[in-house]
């Protein structure tokens, strides 16, 4: 019942991006494995690595966008949640070296040797074991958010006050994980992973592997957020993005629709973040930085808030770019940034996604569509 | 404390102020007593220190200097004792008397005079002697300062002298002080060491407190009298704590009332998220900088009224930049606050890339004025002036900002214009233009802000991210649009940070005061002095 | 003085709220039978959205009593458990879903479970797509159905907004101003349809426009200055000296 109620929740968009997503998770590894690495359909491990990375960012984008876009939340500690899933997983890495640490301790990371402790604090027992780790990766950010956003929205607390409560919340974060004495090895963060699930980090095999699984996990999450978006959850959502107060007197509880979809939107973060650390290899307190969480709102914007299919391609597009300047231009990349910014605002509020349809449409009958953005001052402050 | 260092502090205090002390015997007088210095051993030395200390001669305290460093010889041919420096394998001999040079000296022809740690303290003694009964009074206290921290026996006859002529009170005190504490070191009686106790105790100070609580696990009356005097000492010491406390916390509060009060202006008045706020502050930092840059190469005179100049600089700059800010982006974006910030975020990096592509990545040095440096202290309160300064400078401007607001057409007018755009419009306001310079204005505060942080924090690119949600904090916790309600956020901010910092250190506390912020928007969302009714829901 | 109440559908007794000092509204009684329409005039600043405000569980008065239905406290309860016990709202601004289309405008507002997870595993049922065909014939929108809330002219947003109202099904519904902005003939057609409603349910109209409220032809209630001044047909308190007074000023 579930996976109809999920599939039939596909436009013909939807559909044609699954698909995309599954076949990338199939032809990308196979391009890096199979295919020989004169020939011009060869992917370099770097390339694949950093396609992955890629995927993950598109899943934290998707998840800003499902409460940006459809509720109206702008969060601007998402980056939160994504890094709270990539330390859970980055405890389970680190278990997993076991002996093979510098210091050779069976049981003690490296950095807990180095600090001169005795023991594994209570919040990483269980983290050896691969379901348990996982099981956290989800319930840490799904918890944290829960409780936030019960305090929050309870007491509506709404518009910037709630995004900046949101960067406090982050922001906070990231200073609790630069401390040592948290047990989460302080600025280092966590890293010098060996191997997952039996298989070494490093291996072609594996990363092909870690491709795919972030190429599933964003079509997964994809067909999740479609599927909210399209029930009558989603009109619901929309309906509070709009106009809160009216869908209060019409009798809906919005705290509790908003509490579900940000919930939502955390858990899928975190996985995001789960699948980002074993690809690139670290986990820090960087991650926790009010400026990554606004990156990735970006991100939202140049796709087209709203759309489904505009976060992803906001993510990879953004990010390409970034790994383009930075490697060519490094100097400009901060100027092409904040521009992007400002001229995604000022000029493009419905991302390049809308842009596209506005141009189809026109093509499509010459009557201009009517911007829809909703503006809506009222409801905005 | 090694003696060393003690008789370092003494030398150096004796040296700074050499004009105070010129007395001398005559020249054949100090030669003889300088020569017992080099005949016989340990024993026969000490009592020379003590004869040679005791001529009170100004040039005493260089010769013990030399001894104490191992750099005083004896010609074997003569007994004639020098200051003798390493010429390569040579001494180059230095008369001490008369400082004239007395050639060079095979190594083997010369004799060190050896010292071992008895003999160093007694030179630190002695040239606590001699400083103990200088003329000048602060030389006196720092003596009698350093002599207790030494605690040596040998040092009380020279106390006992200094303490019957000294006329001061305050110095007096703290020789006794320092007697009791050479006599606590020493083997007296228990009686008077429970007496020398009472006599530290008296003092209460920190170096006291250090002092006493080395005796507080002794057996006995003098342990008991310790622990007694400690307990005391650190139950008044605690208040004073309270008292730093609360100034490191006014001191903190100015600060982010200075970087919060433009966003009261920007964020609080007309409800824009201004990102970029912070990077108004770095300009107006990055300003005192560069007027500082031309003030020194160009006219170094006048170095001690940069800040002054820096001031209306740093706030036209910041106020510009702000100005082309709003006419560029936000007024597009009025009504849609969400944008805003992204925009303003934008914008941040931009400015940010800018400074660092002008200015490098590195921090900037901003010079203190000499009438900004320095500190004193109010009974056990350290107070530096620079702090001082940016707490007067935070109160003049919130002031300045209130009278703007009530006394001025343009506070008429802004206050008119976020109140009800559309009536001020049709009563003949030009609320663009009111616009523009009410953004100018909440910029060009944070300019000035920005030049009172350059005295005390990194002048880098990155200044601003440092405050920016800080700011936000207290604009949200003390209510949005009530200027009062942002002095009394951030000294309530301030105040709770640097209270909480002693129990739970700088970030965890840091932590706590996030956390309780976010706590506390859930209860009052719209701050602790929050407008109520439909005039906040239209 | 829950005796008093016994029989009404809504009772407001002695109800005070104040914002900063200002009285908005100051001992306030008012009683509504079941099934009574009453129509609610007074000049700007009476204190009548602020009546609707405490009606609807987004003001809590500072003191008083508020009971719907004889004996259910709303002083207690939220905007939404309000909404849900019957009491629906119509905004003085029209306020609709404006990125959804008129017929998802009808098919949120539509009277079924509120939970989250009911709404998301939701889907229409037969009777429920009948029931919203029904309403937008008779708000006269069944040929707009697929266009955007946005895209509609006020009058039809005023309506939609109605319909959004019905389709709650409340016992109790409360109108704000509705024929404010309309023209003439949407005027007229407005207060027909409201009298077709108050067959059914009982209404609350908030209104300034006096042909309008003739046109009700009900009982009519006074505010000024947060407490009823008058209380009547049309024609004895528009004769009151004190109404005029307030009125016209003095």
């Amino acid at each position: 019942m579930i996976i109809s109620f999920l599939v039939d929740s596909l436009d013909r968009r939807g559909r044609i991006v699954v698909i995309l997503l599954v076949v990338l998770a199939l032809l990308v590894p196979a391009g890096n494995l199979l295919v020989p690495e004169g020939s011009a359909f060869h992917v370099s491990t770097y390339q694949l690595t950093l396609c992955g990375k890629y995927l993950t960012y598109a899943l934290l984008a998707l998840s800003v966008d499902l409460v940006w876009g459809y509720c109206g939340i702008l969060s601007l500690g998402h980056g939160a949640f994504f890094a709270l899933g990539g330390y859970a997983m980055g405890m389970y890495l680190m278990r997993q070296i076991g002996a093979r640490g510098v210091y050779a301790d069976p049981m003690l990371p490296d950095f807990m040797v180095f600090l001169n402790w005795k023991e594994l604090p209570w919040f990483w027992q269980g983290f050896d074991m691969a379901w348990y780790a996982f099981l956290m990766v989800v319930l840490v950010p799904g918890v944290i958010a829960l409780l936030f956003g019960w305090l929050s929205f309870r007491s509506r607390v709404t518009g910037v006050y709630l995004s900046i409560i949101t960067q406090a919340l982050t922001y906070a974060l990231l200073l609790a994980f630069f401390r040592n004495d948290m047990g989460f090895g302080g600025n280092n963060g966590l890293t010098d992973f060996k191997d997952i699930l039996g298989f070494p980090i490093q291996a072609p095999g594996t990363r092909a592997a870690l491709f795919a699984a972030s190429a599933l996990m964003l079509a997964l999450g994809f067909v999740v957020a479609s599927a909210v978006v399209r029930s009558k959850l989603g009109k619901v959502l929309v309906a509070i993005r709009d106009a809160e107060s009216r869908t209060r007197f019409i009798g809906y509880r919005v705290e509790h629709y908003k509490l579900f979809v940000w919930t939502l939107s955390a858990v899928m973060a975190g996985v995001a973040g789960a699948l980002y650390v074993p690809q690139v290899g670290i986990i820090n307190p960087s991650e926790f930085d009010p400026s990554a969480s606004i990156e990735a709102v970006i991100w939202v914007a140049v796709g087209g808030r709203g759309t489904l299919i505009g976060p992803l391609i906001g993510a990879v597009a953004v990010n390409f770019g970034k790994t383009w300047f930075t490697g060519v231009l490094p100097e400009i990349w901060l100027y092409a940034l904040g521009a992007l910014f400002v001229v995604v605002t000022l000029f493009l509020p419905r991302g390049i996604v809308g842009l596209w349809d506005r141009v189809v449409s026109r093509r499509a009958k010459p009557a201009p569509d009517v911007d829809g953005s909703g503006r809506q001052a009222g409801e905005a402050a | 404390m090694s003696f060393f260092r003690l008789f370092t502090i003494l030398f150096a205090l004796i040296v700074s102020f050499q004009p105070a002390l010129a007395s001398r015997i005559a020249d054949t007088d100090l030669s003889s007593r300088i020569v017992a210095l080099g005949a016989g051993g340990f024993d026969d030395l000490e009592k020379a220190i003590a004869n040679l200390a005791a001529s009170g001669d100004d040039r005493v305290p260089a010769v013990l200097d030399r001894l104490g460093n191992g750099e005083l010889v004896v010609r074997k041919a003569d007994g004639a004792v020098f200051f003798a420096d390493k010429a390569g394998t040579d001494f180059r001999l230095t008369d001490p008397v008369t400082g004239s040079d007395a050639g060079l000296a095979p190594k083997a022809t010369v004799e060190k005079v050896k010292v071992n740690n008895r003999i160093r303290r007694t030179i630190a003694s002695a040239v606590g002697a001699l400083t103990l009964i200088s003329p000048d009074p602060a030389v006196r206290r720092a003596a009698a300062e350093a002599v207790m921290k030494s605690a040596d026996a040998a040092a009380i006859p020279v106390l006992n002298q200094a303490i019957a002529t000294e006329t001061v009170a305050d110095i007096r005190a703290m020789m006794m002080a320092a007697r009791a504490t050479a006599l606590l070191a020493s083997s007296a009686s228990e009686a008077d060491k429970v007496a020398a106790i009472a006599a530290i105790a008296d003092l209460g100070s920190r170096d006291a407190l250090g002092f006493l609580s080395g005796y507080t696990s002794t057996e006995g009356a003098v342990g008991d009298a310790a622990r007694k005097a400690v307990a005391a000492i650190e139950s008044r010491l605690m208040l004073w704590d309270i008292g730093q406390n609360l100034w490191y916390g006014l001191s903190l509060g100015s600060v982010l009332l200075l970087a919060a009060i433009g966003l009261a202006i920007t964020f609080g008045v007309m409800g824009v998220i201004n990102m970029a706020h912070g990077e108004m502050v770095m300009l107006g930092a990055y300003a005192t900088f560069t007027v500082q840059e031309v003030i020194r190469t160009s006219w170094p005179g006048l170095f001690d009224y940069s800040l002054l100049i820096a001031l209306p600089v740093a706030f036209l700059t910041a106020a510009l930049a702000g100005i082309l800010i709003e006419r560029l982006v936000i007024r597009w974006l009025y009504g849609r606050p969400l944008e805003t910030l992204l925009a303003t975020w934008g914008v941040s990096l931009i400015l940010q890339q800018t400074v660092r592509s002008i200015y490098g990545a590195n921090n900037r040095e901003v010079g203190n004025p000499s009438w900004m440096s320095g500190s004193f202290s109010v009974g056990d309160i350290q107070i530096t002036w620079t702090r001082l300064w940016i707490i007067l400078f935070a109160v003049a401007v919130f002031l300045a900002l209130i009278a703007v607001l009530k006394r001025t057409r343009l506070g008429l007018e802004m206050r008119a214009v976020t109140q009800n755009r559309q009536m001020a419009a049709a009563v003949g306001i030009r609320t663009p233009l009111v616009d523009a310079l009410t953004f100018g204005l909440g910029s060009g505060i944070a300019g000035l802000a920005g030049v009172a942080l350059s005295q005390i924090d990194n002048v880098s690119p990155n200044l601003g991210r440092g405050y920016i949600i800080d700011s936000f904090m207290v604009v949200v916790f003390g209510g949005v649009g009530n200027l009062w309600g942002t002095l009394v956020g951030a000294l309530t901010l301030g105040v709770a940070n640097k209270v909480l910092e002693p129990y739970a250190g700088a970030v965890l506390g840091k932590i706590i005061l996030l956390v309780a912020i976010i706590l506390f928007i859930q209860k009052r969302p719209r701050g602790l002095f929050a407008l109520k009714g439909r005039a906040v829901e239209a | 003085m829950t005796d008093k109440a016994e029989g009404s559908l809504l009772y407001l007794d002695d109800v005070s709220v104040s914002f900063d000092g200002f009285r908005a509204i100051n001992r306030l009684s008012l009683v509504l039978e079941p099934g009574e329409m009453r129509a609610i005039i007074g000049p700007n600043g009476a204190g009548k959205t602020t009546m609707m405000d405490i009606i609807t569980g987004k003001t809590r008065p500072d003191t008083g009593d508020v009971l719907f239905d004889g004996s259910v406290d709303l002083t207690r309860l939220d905007e939404a458990a309000i909404a849900n016990l019957g009491i629906g709202r119509k905004f003085q601004k029209p306020t609709v879903f404006e990125s959804h289309s008129v017929e998802d405008n009808i098919a949120l507002a539509l009277k079924a479970r509120r939970g989250a997870f009911a709404a998301l595993f939701h889907s229409r049922s037969a009777a429920e797509q009948q029931r919203i065909d029904t309403l937008l014939a008779t708000i006269r929108l069944a040929d707009k159905r697929d266009l955007l809330a946005a895209r509609l002219s006020h009058g039809q947003k005023q309506w939609l907004e109605i319909g959004m109202l019905l389709a709650q099904e409340p016992r109790l519904l409360l109108v704000d101003e509705p024929a404010a902005g309309m023209t003439d003939a949407e005027t007229t057609e407005t207060a027909i349809l409201l009298k077709e409603i108050a067959k059914t349910q009982s209404v609350v109209v908030v209104e300034h426009d006096m042909t309008f409220v003739r046109a009700l032809g009900v009982k009519v209630t006074v505010l000024h200055e947060g407490s009823v001044l008058a209380e009547g047909s049309l024609d004895t308190v528009s004769a009151n000296p004190k109404v005029i007074e307030v009125y016209l000023g003095r």
